[in-house]
């Protein structure tokens, strides 16, 4: 109490000795803070602290006005000699700069209005890297982007421990680069290897990763409960640390600079020596054409940019940073890429309002892979999960592939043991039917088979109290010949979920006209509770995603039939974009699936559906090619070799199902077209048909599910960009050497009639 | 207690207005105004016996690596029961049962009890058993007692706790372990070799107990100053308060209060007779220490946090019949208690806010009825985040599910013979302490009610309401 009191009255003294001695100051500055409404400052025992805070979002970006009120306020606190050192602080508990605003750049036309975009945010924080005074960045929630370019900036950072504080440079994700003085700076800074890593993989770093690294200078903890909100205490108190740091470092105290160690030092030494640096140059240069097959600009450009500033000083490097962002912001690549953020912004949303009763306990029917990892992808977000199998054995397997799913991310650190322990505890593994009474939704992933699907219909509805939703995991089996067992149509729907369940991001959820809205609106807020990336589809066989790429797989086992082997058919899909290949994709879904899929989708489309012949996948299950998942498919899968090596089993198979390649449609580029037009052309008919309510639900679906081109945005955005003519011109050719698997739909005709007919605006 | 208070006010920079306000205040204590407005007279309840504590000692406190170091955990426990028998020439076959508490525990001896009991000359037929519950370990043990006392088992329980910091048990590393236990089964020479064979050096480095919470790998210390930062205590706060912890309980052993203490002459060494952690610096002293924990912003230095202590104490519990039966004169009743638990990780150390309101309740008391409060200090930032957190509205609220606050404790009646950061923290010797300490000051004071609360690894907390024996 004595002590409480003593500090009570303290505080209240230097509170009155600021009031007086910057009177004047504060009124002067308070006229000013009535017209701003994204940056505004305060100066406390010589320490300006600038607030950051965007009152019309939920994250800061650097917009044009926020950039406009902040060289303001800097101009007036570099013009107070009383400022000895200055704050930067954002007063968004998740977020510090989240980065550039992307509807600025987008709302660029030409090369050059980008590329001075680019040039005025590299002088702002050239004025704040020259600053007079000390500028200490203090980081809770995500740096990103040019949130990091402007952290970076200032001349000392300190970031909270916080999960959410991460800090990163993911403008390569949106095809760009960082645009602000990101390549110039980070070499200095981090050292050129992890400068690479940083702006080529766009990946986000934890606050232990950046301390390390030399990104930051200081953590803070987060702090618990105390007198006020944690996140509201825990931002006042990096505050706090922030201002001594400030002061610190303006009084000489603290210094910028570390005392490097040994290892840095001959880091430095050998990073010294020019032909060393030629060759990370040439190493970096292959690795990303590797990976990216030169289909995606971004990586390049950065390359390029970093090399200039290295080599020829930061002139240089600053002009061609500028020109390549612009030059890049003007590509289709990152166009695509941009969509494709926005589109998965838009897919993670609940577009059917609140539902009656959120689901509290979800249970799982099969513990088999896909059981299992929705069972993992739901007790980890606290939701308690009944997982039912048939077999001892079958609940095992699934019981250890979540907990296993689990304990890899207690070895990345991304979890500790105790919240393993405590999730796995929201698991309950079993044989029977008990406590069904009370769940609010089950999802069955039992074997693919109408009929074992109706006897679970029946004997799930016999247990689950009248509300409980029952959501189907079929990757091809219409919806509403399942639900033609139950006794409540309404109350019935389709999740398809993608394996593994874990890492995919899509959900695809199929409704029938008889499902009613709130059971649409549980299962996507189920979904979005997983972490998933939702679209909305209508019913019908292969709803959307399956429907698209069994053409395509069945174009590709026709290729195969042709004579084009596995390896050159992957390289073929890879080098369009696919990030896995089209026979890799068979083995990966498995060929026991695609052959059931391939039947299934024949039956009901008919010729259409045609290509490749299905007695080459039976004949593959038959022999026990399953794919990867058995070990052998159109590759043998052994242990340890890196290098995957053709099944010969299979090869004979071919051999015996052998066609001759046409001449005139078998190019390199042929073969690649004819899989894709064939993907793309049923997309569009998907949405001509209404199976799909519009072209960002299926771009987002055939990029997330499929693996669809994302430099290319998807089939929407793929016609919009490659032309609609120039594709139905393909597909004619083709359709003369193969039939109706070729004609276009009318939707695709329309608009290639018309070149003004867009689906993305 | 004024002028005791004073003098250790007068090293830090206060007014003369609040420090005439303090004196004030404790004139008004030692009337014994407020002992007319208790709002019970009482705290018997019909139908549930009388527990009363006889008596209780402890060893000195030392700093560990000290005259202990070269004993083991059940010499020191031993020491506390010798004590207890010669101050309460209490007949050995008297005792019913003995529990006895410890954290780190000394493997051979995992039974401490039995094995101090035994050596202590405790009649054989006795039972014992060791209980651990961080650091409210001994005040486990003593509601143990009151437990098979009150169900009508037991009418007289010895009970304690010991900590001994001087020898912790060092571990070999997992891989070793599994190595050695693997060499004992292997039958041939070769077998075996191949075993030695598969050492490497990183399976030699050990395996350190550490201070730190299993679930959350957060040392505690760590914790305590991210507490004290998220309730706002500054350093100067929290150097202050060790200050007031050190000054008074050097006012106390100097005008000998600390009474539960009972000499030990250690083998090998001299006769032990006193703390030898109470150190009373200055303000100026205290701000030149660094960081402990969190570097270099943080606000817990060594010196606002308790210290490592070997140390051990014991009382004699009893029911009232018992005890007025065999000729005693019981110094307290022990009361309602209750255990909490809360969130290890950010509220590890808040144990007595939870509890203080509780038992309160369940005694019907409030919190003007105390007129002794006796906290453990883990880290002066940790009592000072509980005084913030009783005062708090908001947080009773909006954590603890109650309408209001339940006020912190007035300074004057808190803690005013030392605590933990100055006599020492054996872990589970503290809660006996605590106890003692209580009876003690309500005693020499003239006090009816007193509380007891402390904090404890695992995010748990305790206390317990003390009621005087009329004199």
């Amino acid at each position: 109490m004595a002590s409480a009191r003593f500090l009570l009255t303290r505080r209240c003294c230097t509170a009155l000795k600021a009031t007086t001695g910057h009177g004047q100051r504060s009124l002067s500055v308070s006229s000013a803070v009535l017209a701003r409404t994204h940056v505004s400052y305060e100066v406390k025992d010589n320490v300006a602290v600038v607030r950051i805070n965007d009152p019309t979002s939920k994250v800061n970006t650097l917009s044009k006005h926020m950039q406009a009120e902040m060289v303001e306020v800097m101009n007036e606190i570099w013009g107070n000699s009383a400022v000895k050192s200055a704050v930067l602080i954002s007063r968004k508990p998740g977020c510090f700069i989240a980065g550039a605003d992307i509807n600025m750049i987008q709302a660029c036309k030409t090369v050059e209005e980008v590329t001075s975009l680019s040039q005025e945010g590299q002088k702002i924080f050239d004025r704040i890297e020259k600053s007079p005074i000390p500028i200490v960045a203090a980081i809770n929630g995500s740096c990103l982007g040019g949130g990091l370019e402007f952290a970076i900036a200032c001349q000392y950072r300190i970031a909270t421990k916080s999960k959410k504080t991460i800090l990163g440079t993911p403008e390569v994700m949106l095809g760009l680069l960082p645009g602000a003085g990101g390549t110039q700076r980070l070499p200095k800074m981090v050292g050129l290897p992890a400068a690479f890593d940083m702006m080529l993989t766009g990946r986000n770093i934890k606050p232990d990763k950046a301390k390390k690294m030399g990104l930051v200078h200081q953590l803070v903890d987060p702090l618990g409960p105390g007198l006020k909100s944690p996140e509201e205490r825990t931002i006042e108190y990096l505050e706090e640390v922030a201002v001594d740091f400030a002061k610190g470092l303006a009084g000489k105290k603290v210094t910028v600079e570390k005392k490097k160690g040994l290892v840095q030092k001959i880091q430095d030494f050998v990073m010294g020596l020019p032909p060393v640096r030629k060759q990370i140059y040439k190493t970096v240069h292959s690795k990303v054409m590797k990976q990216s097959k030169g289909l995606y600009p971004a990586p390049l450009k950065i390359i390029e940019c970093i090399q200039t500033g290295v080599e020829k000083g930061n002139t240089a490097g600053y002009l061609t940073e500028s020109q390549n962002f612009g030059k890049l912001a003007m590509t289709s690549e990152s166009r695509a890429l941009i969509g494709l953020y926005h589109g998965q912004v838009t897919c993670k949303k609940n577009h059917f309002g609140q539902p009656e009763r959120e689901v509290k306990k979800l249970a799982v029917l099969g513990a088999g892979l896909m059981g299992a990892g929705i069972a993992q992808v739901t007790i980890d977000k606290g939701v308690a999960t009944i997982l039912k199998d048939t077999t001892e054995e079958g609940l095992a397997r699934g019981h250890q592939q979540v907990y296993k799913g689990l304990n890899d991310k207690t070895k990345k650190k991304s979890l500790t043991t105790f919240e393993r322990d405590g999730i796995m505890s929201l698991l309950s593994g079993q044989l029977d039917y008990r406590d069904f009474e009370k769940a609010d939704m089950v999802i069955e992933a039992v074997f693919e088979d109408l009929s074992i699907k109706h006897k679970v219909v029946k004997e799930v509805e016999a247990v689950i109290p009248p509300h409980c939703i029952f959501a189907t995991n079929t990757s091809a089996l219409p919806i509403k010949d399942i639900a033609a067992a139950s006794k409540r149509p309404e109350k019935v729907i389709g999740m398809h979920y993608f394996s593994p369940v874990d890492k995919m991001q899509l959900l695809e959820i199929i409704t029938t006209n008889k499902t009613s809205k709130d059971t649409t609106a549980s299962a996507v807020a189920v979904g979005l509770k997983q972490g998933k990336v939702i679209i909305v589809v209508g019913d019908g066989p292969g709803f959307y995603t399956t429907r698209c790429l069994a053409p395509m797989l069945a174009e590709a086992v026709r290729a195969l039939q042709e004579g084009v082997g596995p390896k050159k058919l992957d390289s073929l899909t890879t080098g369009f974009g696919f990030p896995v290949g089209a026979a890799t994709l068979a083995d990966e879904v498995g060929i026991d699936v695609a052959a059931h899929v391939a039947e299934d989708l024949g039956k009901a489309f008919g010729t259409r559906f045609g290509g490749g012949n299905v007695e080459v996948l039976k004949m593959m299950v038959q022999k026990g090619f399953k794919g990867r998942k058995s070990g052998k498919g159109c590759y043998v899968y052994g242990a340890k070799s890196k290098e995957k090596k053709v099944n010969s089993g299979a090869e004979e198979i071919l051999k015996s199902f052998k066609l001759t390649a046409p001449p005139a449609v078998s190019a390199d580029e042929d073969i690649q077209y004819r899989l894709v037009s064939r993907f793309v052309n049923e997309a569009i008919l998907c949405l001509e048909e209404g199976i799909l309510p519009d072209p960002v639900q299926g771009d987002i679906g055939a990029v997330f599910g499929l693996g669809f081109p994302p430099c290319l945005g998807g089939p929407f955005r793929f016609v919009d960009s490659h032309g609609a003519d120039k594709l139905v011109q393909k597909m004619k050719r083709f359709e003369e050497v193969y039939g109706n698997q070729f004609t276009p739909c009318q939707l695709l005709l329309d608009h290639a009639k018309d070149s003004s007919k867009r689906f993305h605006k | 207690m004024a002028s005791m208070l004073l003098t250790s006010l007068r090293s830090s920079p206060l007014t003369s207005v609040q420090a005439a306000q303090f004196a004030a205040r404790s004139l008004s204590t030692s009337v014994h105004l407020r002992a007319q407005a208790k709002s019970k007279k009482t705290l018997a309840k019909p139908g549930v016996k009388n527990i009363v504590l006889v008596d209780g000692v402890r060893t000195p406190f030392l700093q560990s690596g000290t005259t202990y170091a070269d004993l083991m955990p059940h010499d020191l426990a031993r020491a506390a029961l010798q004590g207890l028998l010669n101050r309460t020439g209490l007949p050995k076959d008297a005792v019913d049962y003995i529990v006895y508490g410890t954290v780190i525990q000394e493997v051979k001896t995992s039974n401490v009890a039995r094995e101090a009991a035994l050596g202590a000359g405790f009649s054989d037929k006795t039972p014992a058993h060791t209980v651990t519950m961080a650091c409210i370990s001994s005040n486990q043990a003593m509601t143990t007692g009151v437990g098979l006392i009150a169900a009508g088992q037991c009418d007289a329980v010895v009970a304690g706790g010991v900590e001994f910091m001087s020898d912790v048990p060092i571990r070999h590393s997992r891989k070793m372990r599994k190595t050695m236990l693997s060499l004992n089964k292997a039958k041939t020479l070769g077998a075996r070799l191949s075993l030695l064979g598969s050492i490497r050096l990183a399976h030699l480095s050990p395996e350190l107990p550490a201070v730190a919470e299993f679930s959350t790998a957060e040392t505690m210390g760590h914790s305590a100053d991210r507490l004290a930062a998220a309730f706002g205590v500054s350093r100067l706060e929290q150097d202050e308060f060790a200050l007031r912890s050190h000054t008074l309980a050097k006012k106390a052993q100097d005008s000998g209060l600390l009474s539960d203490v009972v000499s030990f002459k250690v083998p090998g060494r001299d006769i032990v007779s006193k703390d030898n952690g109470i150190r009373p610096a200055t303000m100026e002293q205290l701000a030149k220490l660094k960081p402990a924990f969190i570097k270099p912003h943080g606000t817990v230095t060594a010196a606002n946090s308790s210290f490592l202590t070997d140390g051990a104490s014991a009382v004699l519990i009893m029911s009232e019949e018992k005890a007025l039966a065999m000729g005693y004169k019981p110094k307290a009743y022990l009361r309602d208690f209750v255990y909490v638990s809360q969130d290890p990780k950010d509220q590890l150390l808040l144990g007595p806010t939870y509890a203080t309101p509780k038992v309160l309740e369940k005694s019907g008391l409030t919190m003007n009825d105390i007129d002794v409060f006796e906290f453990h200090e883990a880290f002066a930032g940790q009592i000072m985040a509980n005084l913030k957190a009783m005062e708090s509205d908001w947080f009773a609220q909006t954590y603890m599910g109650r309408k209001t606050k339940v006020g912190a404790p007035p300074m004057e009646k808190f803690n005013t013979w030392g605590g933990s950061l100055s006599l020492g923290h054996p872990f589970a010797a503290t809660g006996c302490r605590l106890v003692t300490t209580v009876a003690h000051r309500l005693q020499k004071e003239g006090g009816q009610y007193g509380l007891v609360a402390a904090c404890a690894a695992g995010g748990q907390g305790h206390a317990m309401v003390i009621e005087a024996y009329p004199q």
